[in-house]
């Protein structure tokens, strides 16, 4: 058996992460998985970045950076996203998204 | 040697991230979460990308999910072993993402440019080459990420906290 691991295999686990991310997405109940979910699709992104650096670039690091980036954002993202949370669920004592079908109270 | 060593992070990561989504308990996907984090940095680091590696382990092993867990044991309530429930949609969820992600291994299958085997990486220190991208080229998205960071932090705080009125 002759199989080395390419370019093809890092973006086929990539887009695993990403599936696997986006089915949490429009399941969970929770919105704390909720975002958990957002960030395995950030990682599987980032992955890509990587690996499409790492084969097609090889003496240039402009996908590390677009990665660098990324996981700024995410971090970022994540602080207000729970901050968010934790400020809803002070005044309506859930986390589900399911009942957050207000603008107003 | 290297191909079995991938397998074992590419599996260690995806199992993992079956897990978060598939665990009723929120604690459990929180830890799961961490150990999808630590195999995509072992997959960067087989990348020739050692930085982006360890700010994965920093930022998102270290940060954001000790962040998580904090969120999830402020917010619960009742029996954690029935915290993250699916909603009734669910089935359309794994349509979705099964249909989407059928047409990413079809693209991916199918275009033969990216069936690729790695070529030699002439980049010899590639932090040092990071860092002086970072303060050369992209120096002005790196000030506004920092400028982001500082007002996310600050925007975080407010929100979670609440601004007391004075007077």
């Amino acid at each position: 058996m002759n199989f080395s691991v390419g370019l093809s295999t890092y973006l086929l686990v990539g887009a695993m992460l990403f599936c696997l991310g986006l089915y949490g997405l429009f399941a969970k109940k929770n919105v704390v998985a909720i975002l958990m979910s957002i960030e395995l699709m950030l990682n599987a992104v980032n992955l890509n970045f990587v690996a499409f650096n790492r084969f097609l670039a090889t003496d240039r690091l402009i996908g590390n950076v677009a990665a660098l980036f990324v996981i700024v954002l995410a971090a970022a993202e994540v602080a207000v996203g729970l901050a968010l949370v934790i400020a809803i669920y002070r005044s309506r004592q859930t986390t589900n998204v399911d009942e957050f079908n207000w603008l107003k109270w | 040697m290297s191909t079995i060593v991938f397998f074992i992070f590419a599996i260690l990561a995806v199992a993992a991230a079956w897990g978060v989504v598939t665990s009723k308990n929120i604690v459990h996907s929180a830890l799961f979460l961490a150990l999808t984090f630590v195999g995509v940095a072992a997959l960067y680091v087989m990348l020739n990308a050692e930085f982006i590696a360890a700010v994965q382990i920093l930022v998102y092993t270290g940060a954001v999910s000790i962040m998580v867990v904090f969120a999830v044991m402020l917010t619960l309530r009742g029996d954690v072993g029935e915290s993250s429930p699916e909603n009734k949609k669910w089935g359309w969820g794994l349509f979705v993402a099964g249909l989407v992600f059928v047409m990413i291994t079809a693209v991916i299958l199918t275009n033969a440019d990216w069936r690729i085997l790695e070529g030699p990486w002439t980049i010899q220190n590639s932090t040092a080459a990071l860092s002086n991208l970072l303060l050369t080229n992209y120096m002005i998205p790196f000030e506004a990420a920092a400028i982001l960071l500082t007002v996310a932090l600050v925007g975080a705080v407010i929100l979670a906290k609440g601004v007391r009125e004075n007077k």
